[in-house]
């Protein structure tokens, strides 16, 4: 197969996905920031009684 | 040469009648579909069989009699403007995109079926007594064993020995779970619980259990076998696609749909892998799809082992081998092509280093983010119904609760370009015919279909367009044509039927 030639070719693009993300690593902080506002709003909008929606959600079978 | 790779993506939505104590799904699949039609439509321009069949026509005409097993003649089932198929299938709404000739054209389908859905909701639910309500859910599973599917359709040449489509074509549909999954929290295969399989890649690998066959609702095959090509069937087949989820991120339907047209064009033109062939298929499918940190390595007949990712690698490096000598005229041109297969490399190449990179793109990448830190924020097992809801709530339609449109995933459509799809045809397809004469002439249409169309103007007998090619009735083709006929009966005179 030829699968280990083209990991070697796609080295390269891994480094450059490397030097980008490095570039962008102040944004760790802010990556968090936005998981934890999001995780806030989720808490706003998730079903009230979650364990009552799961249990009501019965679907037929399709296709 | 291969043909060129029309294709659509038929979708089966959840579908959730809130507060109605005796809740009747297939009841509440017509009342979105209905409201759909009655509402936004001008004219009702879809029709129910159970007044028409228009195969028993008393004026003797019967060639319509060959579409009719595929037609529950007695739910809700109607032709859109945009040459899109919205029904009851089974007890779900479902939506068929319009033939489309690349990946992100039908992308923008698959977008601007969402929206129709929303909109069907929205007005479906003015209409209910208060209180109650109808959801819709893109999703495939509701985490109690019963499935629906997201069906893909390709154009394959019939000169291609069925057999090297199977054998070719299944290792990568077992493969492309790794960048098509939209995740799942749990497992319905039997046995398994929470602590064998917390979350997994898909939402149906679990329901497969064949390698190849005719079924869709048991025993599902990854490979499955109807041949029914709605086109003339000495030059094609449509490869029935049934092993894919239903995916809220646009990047993933797009590259789902344009590198399984490359493969598929690979294979018409015998250049895909041959090497690759899995020793236990089912069994892989289903490793995979819960092997979410991509480690594990399968054995394949010739007695290699490999990842899911290898096999992607080679996929794709026999790709680029093919592009070379044959171009991407039949994905859909060149700019489409490189587009797709430099995304197809960023992706793997994310996938192998760093999958959390992706937490913008790929569903069950995206899930898995967001669960891992609620999780951690609330203290909960994977076993909570709390996770089971986030799980729903993902592929909630409904603008204001739905997590998918909440979390920033990239786009690949455009919203301008998603409002004409709502309403208007592909116009490279036979979908422009049948939407454009949908729009222009409803009264006199009988019965429409993906290959023909049936027009009633006022004079015996019924009259049939026959379409079995799918690129033709392009804007190309009769564009102009449309335009300058007033009536149905111009039409057909001018087109000589």
């Amino acid at each position: 197969m030829a699968e280990r030639e083209q990991r070697r070719r796609s080295a390269p693009r891994t480094d450059e996905i490397e030097v980008e993300d490095e570039a962008s690593s102040g944004s760790g902080e802010e990556l968090k920031a936005e998981l934890d506002d999001l995780l806030d709003e989720i808490d706003d909008v998730l079903e009230t009684n979650a364990e009552e929606f799961v249990k009501n959600y019965v679907q037929k079978g399709g296709e | 040469m291969a043909v060129h790779k029309v294709l659509g993506i038929e979708t089966e939505f959840g579908i959730l009648h809130r507060n109605d104590g005796e809740s009747n799904p297939v009841a509440a699949s017509s009342m979105i579909i209905n409201a759909y039609v009655n509402g936004f439509l001008e004219r009702r321009v879809g029709w129910d069989f159970e007044d028409e069949h228009p195969g028993v026509d008393a004026r003797g005409f019967n060639e319509f009699d060959a579409l009719a097993p595929e037609i529950e003649t007695h739910l809700v089932n109607a032709v859109l403007t945009n040459g899109a198929r919205y029904y009851v299938d089974h007890a779900h709404p479902e939506l068929s995109t319009p033939e489309c000739t690349d990946a992100l054209q039908c992308t923008t389908y698959d977008r601007a079926a969402e929206e129709i859905l929303i909109r069907s909701m929205e007005k479906a639910n003015e209409l209910l007594p208060e209180g109650e309500e109808l959801v819709i859910h893109k999703n495939n599973s509701d985490g109690k064993g019963n499935s629906y599917g997201c069906h893909e359709n390709y154009l394959v040449d019939r000169a291609v020995p069925f057999g090297r489509i199977v054998q070719q074509v299944m290792p990568f549909f077992i493969s492309r779970q790794v960048f098509c999954g939209a995740g799942k929290v749990g497992s319905e295969a039997p046995g398994l619980t929470h602590a064998d399989v917390p979350f997994q890649i898909t939402q149906r690998a679990d329901f497969f259990e064949e390698e190849v066959g005719l079924e869709t609702t048991l025993k599902r095959p990854i490979v499955n076998t109807r041949d029914e090509p709605h086109a003339d069937s000495k030059k094609y087949r449509r490869l029935h696609v049934i092993v894919g989820d239903a995916n809220m991120s646009e990047l993933q339907t797009y590259l789902k749909l344009g590198t399984t047209a490359i493969v598929l064009a690979m294979i018409d033109d015998d250049m895909a892998p041959s090497d690759c062939v899995f020793e236990t298929p089912v069994q892989t499918l289903r490793q995979t799809s819960y092997d979410i940190d991509l480690a594990m390595v399968h054995r394949l007949v010739n007695g290699q082992k490999v990842s899911a990712l290898d096999v992607q690698w080679a996929y794709y490096a026999a790709a680029e081998k093919w592009s070379i000598r044959h171009g991407f005229e039949v994905v859909g041109g060149q700019e489409i092509g490189t587009d797709l297969m430099s995304r197809w490399n960023d992706v793997l190449v994310a996938l192998e280093s760093d999958p959390d990179q992706l937490a913008d793109s790929i569903d069950w990448i995206a899930k898995r983010r967001l669960y891992e830190g609620y999780r951690a924020r609330h203290g909960l097992d994977w076993s909570d119904p709390k996770l089971a809801a986030l799980d729903l709530q993902y592929h909630d339609l409904r603008p204001d609760k739905g997590l998918a449109r909440r979390i920033g995933l990239k786009r690949m459509t455009v919203d301008s370009e998603v409002e004409v799809a709502v309403d208007s045809p592909p116009p490279s397809t036979r979908a422009y015919f049948r939407g454009r004469c949908l729009e222009r002439y409803p009264d006199e249409i009988v019965a429409a279909n993906w290959d023909s169309m049936v027009f009633d103007v006022g004079s015996d007998p019924l009259r049939r367009v026959p379409m079995l090619e799918p690129l033709r009735g392009t804007a190309a083709h009769v564009a102009n044509l449309l335009d300058e006929c007033d009536n149905a009966a111009e039409l057909l005179r001018r087109l000589g039927t």
